[in-house]
């Protein structure tokens, strides 16, 4: 049977986001799968250089717009860790409180855009119906729907009142209750069974192997977790169990998510019943000294990783982002292998894609056939070469 | 006074508008909103809006995010497929002129710089509320009534 190219994205109904995946096709199955990043790309870390850390910090919010809190919260810690600010108890909550929060909208919505990749649109309306509660609660404690913009360089902008924890408390009822519904419905459903299990393979081994992070690599059965192995903010102090499946495949995926949801309703109700009392903030240095720091955070989508170093100026000198998206592109490729077309889309989603974060830079994968892809020996000698013309021999090492 | 033949083909345009969703370089907030427009919550099928997935099928273009470089000639190319009349919606900050992405290497500013724009919803992103408020001056506009 001849192979059969099939171009998917940049703009596709079932992409929400630009990417490029070409398909190569034998009848209904994929036979290999290529990636194509970068529509996205517009150049952040090079423009957060030339803003002030107040300003690169509602820029570098704007990289995402599910995970802003994430990518906020992690730039924010680094240049809190150059200055040596120690946060206030009160400031640290309310971060978790907004992190947990944004985690249980950002798994709701891919439940219900998951739901409408199986075309199940019942699922997808009632999920979304279920994640304006969150994003109400949202807007109650930060102002904003979407850009919370409740972090600043010391702590948070704004307080949270006896009045607000009541009603994000209320809230959470709600949605413990919803989730316990979707869990109903995910165990007993045959339509999401038959759509899901089995769909986009990915075990424990090439999870590992491919570095996947965040519910992709949980659901091979990895309980690997920043808030648990690297604890930041107060998660140290708090009951939490990290939800692993060993599913490894689609179904896999919207378990441990559904149950995720369960999880971060805990965290939320042992931090609003005891609120550490006191201020919201300390008082940033007129000056940042030079310094620089790295900072991980567990996001919604997996483990995000931001750089930042200073110089002493007015500016930071250089922020690198590594988005958990980008970790998790390896595997899609993998997954997708000896898969059917139609399910295509449905693996793509299952890693929760988030284009925006992601393109950082262009990567282009190959076709087999037509191998571009340089070994880590010929990088080696590529870069002993460029440094031996700088002066410093490598080759030794 | 307007011709028959006129008033019917602006209650034709305004009945059901379908709207295409095209993600030019934004973070994705503007993009979440505008499908959350969709569900219970807020609903815009109720004013006959259904989200579409071909350019040829769609009679609005709902462009979020800056103009990233790569998206250029693909924005060109989704809004020449769509056929006529076709309308532009900038949604969020960043599409009516940049935003906060000003200035970055890889983004050309906002979406009027591409193509023509015919309604500006601003925001960062902008509420679901401001989106429907939006279409439906838009609506409005296209009926012709004065002061929608």
């Amino acid at each position: 049977m001849p192979k059969v190219i099939v171009p998917l994205g940049p703009q596709h109904p079932a992409l929400k986001e630009p990417g490029n995946f070409t398909l190569m096709l034998e009848g209904e199955e994929i036979v290999d799968a290529a990636l194509r990043l970068g529509y996205n790309h517009r150049g952040i870390e090079k423009a957060a250089e030339s803003r002030n850390f107040i300003q690169a910090m509602y820029l570098i919010e704007r990289v995402c717009g599910i995970c802003s809190h994430a990518h906020a919260t992690c730039y924010v810690t680094n240049v809190e860790n150059i200055c040596g600010l120690e946060l206030p108890r009160r400031a640290q909550a309310i971060r978790v409180i907004t992190g947990e929060l944004e985690r249980i909208h950002s798994h709701l919505l891919w439940l219900g855009v998951a739901a409408h990749e199986i075309g199940f649109d019942t699922l997808f309306m009632y999920s979304w119906r279920d994640r304006e509660y969150i994003m109400d609660a949202l807007e109650t404690l930060s102002g904003n729907r979407v850009h919370y913009s409740i972090n600043t360089i010391g702590g948070v902008r704004r307080d949270i009142g006896k009045e607000q924890i009541e009603d994000i408390l209320k809230k959470l009822d709600l949605v413990e209750s919803r989730t316990n519904y979707y869990i109903k419905l995910a165990t007993q459903e045959p339509t999401l069974h038959a759509r899901t299990m089995g769909v986009g393979k990915l075990p424990k081994e090439e999870a590992l192997k491919r570095d996947a992070c965040g519910p992709l690599l949980r659901a091979s059965g990895v309980a690997r977790d920043v808030r648990k192995d690297d604890p930041y903010l107060l998660y140290g102090e708090l009951d939490f169990k990290v939800i692993t499946s060993d599913a490894c495949d689609v179904f896999g995926r919207v378990y441990v998510r559904v149950f995720e949801i369960l999880e971060s309703v805990k965290i939320l109700r042992q931090v609003l019943n005891n609120m550490p009392q006191g201020p919201v903030s300390v008082k940033m240095p007129p000056k940042v000294p030079a310094g620089e720091s790295v900072t991980r955070y567990e996001a919604p989508r997996g483990e995000d990783i931001h750089y930042v170093k200073t110089d002493g100026g007015v500016n930071p000198s250089r922020v690198k982002l590594r988005a958990p998206t980008l970790a998790n592109f390896e595997s899609v490729a993998y997954m997708l292998k000896g898969d059917q077309l139609a399910d295509a889309p449905l693996i793509i989603a299952a890693i929760d894609p988030c284009f925006s974060c992601t393109d950082r830079m262009a990567v282009v994968d190959k076709l087999s056939g037509q191998s571009q892809i340089e070994t880590f020996k010929d990088l080696r000698l590529k870069s002993i070469e460029h440094y031996k013309r700088k002066g410093i021999d490598f080759s030794k090492l | 006074m307007k011709s028959i033949r006129e008033q019917v083909a602006a209650w034709a345009r305004t009945a059901s508008p379908w709207i295409i969703h095209f993600n030019s370089g934004s973070c994705n907030g503007c993009d979440i909103e505008t499908v959350a427009a969709l569900t219970p919550r807020f609903d815009v099928e109720r004013f006959g809006i259904v989200q579409h997935g071909t350019p040829r099928h769609a009679d609005v273009l709902i462009v979020t995010g800056a103009i990233s470089k790569q998206q250029k000639d693909r924005l060109v190319r989704i809004y020449n497929q769509m056929a006529a009349p076709k309308f532009v919606v900038a949604l969020g900050a960043c599409a009516c002129g940049g935003g906060v992405l000003q200035g970055c290497y890889g983004v050309l500013g906002g979406a009027d710089k591409i193509i023509p724009v015919d309604l500006y919803v601003p925001g960062c992103p902008p509420r679901p509320e401001a989106l429907i408020d939006g279409i439906v001056k838009l609506l409005s506009g296209i009926k012709g009534v004065e002061n929608a």
